[in-house]
């Protein structure tokens, strides 16, 4: 393994982590303007110009806050959860090809940190493995609503894992890669090409799970708003609180990441306007998180069972059965 | 040498992890070390350049451990320390270590004598996944569907175990019996 790889690969993961981080940061300010538009509202206004520096003054905050590890929980777990969430969010991005390749100084940068031929297996588990950290942090409180909320994400989790699966499993067969850089080769043709027109049932169901996955209204049960607490995060505070927070937002840009280069041509040829294409892409399912959060209440655990099962999952097993049978003949 | 480096660490990890899981007296200790060594163990897929089931263990094992949580929730105060009835110590550590020297004897008794041979060598330029489907839709056929068979068998047991009045038949039962059994329900909600 030379030298220089190994520095390529450490400078992108450093500047993967630096841009999400900051992006999480911003994506909370996107969140609350977005959200106070929809509802009439002015949202930050008062730090810096259009509450700009709003983001400074919560990092501030978070920050400086004391962190206080109350008396009956369970120390060790109840301080490595926030850790989790966000640590498994930042590793799934490692197989995630945010750009196409491109030449700086002579020297071609590929985007991806690690092109494993098992991409889109890897970052679902991985961000699968996310959900400990709610499921965690729920259950080293002593507090009953913290260990529901707990409850919540196991229940989440276990479900709607299976619909992620099933629904990507019909496009996996077409294109016959696991790799997110072979499926945007195989998307690479243009418009037409895109796999949403062949797999459009498929898309919905892995769009309705990535809301699953990344705990957001309508499934945003796992932390309960509507109890007037913060589920599982009630008895944290300071940066261990702000870590659940970056990685919920980090998860949510690279699911946006994800479903475009799967379903919707990601970054097309390569090109300039490719690139760009695939950033527009993201911030607009980026938008459409913040949109639906305005826009729908949430629904209950009971409901949300009983899309997944009775619902979804049937849905997704007869497509692919349709996939096969049509691939075969 | 990284590959050294890695497989050294992770072996020192994943024991320690499931030491842990064995000896704390914690439910919640004891279910994360054991969720942790399971996803330390799927590094040793990747240093061998089995990315499948590497992500694969990562996938499974993390759904797995989840279930274990959600037992331990309903069983115990997770904040809690558990209280063991311990037998006879030193009975418990000579049979376990007892049982480990035999696994390790079992598999490495063949390496020893070097009577391992790769059935199924490498087909070029096939991916990993395409090498285990091969695999596993060739050779491996019947125990993959008897696999599939006796998980059949668990799924319908566990529908018939947790599901109410599994003994009872529709189709079996006299209009009036049903009308009373629907009797009987909206009694039950009220």
């Amino acid at each position: 393994m030379d030298v220089a790889y190994l520095i390529e690969t450490v400078i992108k993961v450093v500047v993967v982590l630096l841009i999400f981080s900051a992006l999480a940061g911003i994506g909370t300010y996107f969140e609350r303007k977005v959200l106070a538009f929809m509802q009439r509202r002015l949202g930050p206004m008062n730090v810096g110009p259009y509450g700009l520096l709003q983001v400074a003054a919560d990092g501030v905050k978070l920050f400086t806050k004391e962190d206080i590890i109350p008396s009956n929980v369970v120390p060790n777990i109840f301080k490595i959860a926030p850790v989790i969430t966000a640590a498994t969010a930042f590793m799934a991005a490692a197989a995630i090809p945010f750009l196409p390749q491109f030449t700086l100084f002579s020297y071609t940068v590929h985007p991806i940190v690690a092109d494993i031929n098992i991409g889109i297996l890897y970052v679902l588990g991985m961000m699968g493995v996310g959900l400990y950290g709610p499921l965690l942090g729920g259950m080293a409180s002593a507090n009953k609503f913290s260990l529901l909320s707990a409850a919540r994400g196991a229940a989440v989790f276990i479900s709607y894992e299976v619909v992620t699966g099933l629904s990507i499993l019909a496009p996996i067969m077409i294109v016959g890669s696991l790799s997110l850089v072979d499926f945007n080769a195989y998307q690479s043709g243009g418009i037409t090409h895109w796999l949403v027109w062949s797999q459009p049932v498929a898309f919905v169901l892995f769009w309705i799970a990535a809301f699953a996955e990344t705990g957001r209204t309508p499934f945003h049960l796992i932390a309960n708003d509507h109890e007037i607490i913060d589920g599982f995060g009630t008895e944290y505070s300071g940066m261990r609180w702000g870590l659940f927070f970056i990685g919920e937002y980090a998860n949510m840009f690279f699911i946006s990441f994800v479903i475009p280069l799967l379903f919707l041509g990601g970054y097309g040829d390569g090109s300039m306007l490719g690139a760009l294409g695939l950033l527009g892409k993201m911030a607009f399912f980026f938008f459409f998180f913040l949109w639906t959060r305005a826009a729908w209440p949430d629904v209950r655990p009971d409901q949300l069972m009983w899309l997944c099962w009775k619902v979804l999952m049937p849905i997704a097993v007869i497509n692919i059965v349709i996939t096969g049978l049509v691939m075969m003949f | 040498m990284f590959e050294a480096i890695a497989f050294y660490l992770f072996a020192f990890l994943t024991t320690v992890m499931f030491f842990i899981a064995v000896t704390t007296t914690q439910a919640l200790h004891a279910l994360t070390a054991l969720a942790a060594g399971m996803i330390f163990i799927s590094a040793f897929f990747f240093i061998l350049g089995a990315d499948f089931l590497g992500a694969i263990q990562i996938v499974v094992y993390s759904g797995a451990v989840m279930a274990l949580y959600a037992f331990g929730m309903m069983f115990f105060d997770t904040t809690r320390d558990v209280k063991e009835k311990n037998g006879n110590k030193y009975i418990v550590f000579g049979l376990s270590i007892l049982a480990a020297v035999l696994v390790v004897v079992i598999f490495a008794a063949p390496m020893v004598t070097n009577n391992i041979v790769a059935l199924h060598p490498m087909i070029e330029g096939a991916g990993n996944t395409q090498e285990l489907g091969m695999v596993l839709f060739t050779k491996y056929l019947v125990p993959f569907e008897v696999a599939a068979v006796m998980l059949l068998v668990a799924m319908v047991s566990g529908i018939v175990l947790a599901g109410k009045k599994m003994d009872l038949s529709l189709t079996l039962m006299s209009d009036a019996e049903i009308i009373d059994a629907k009797k009987e329900q909206h009694k039950k909600v009220l």
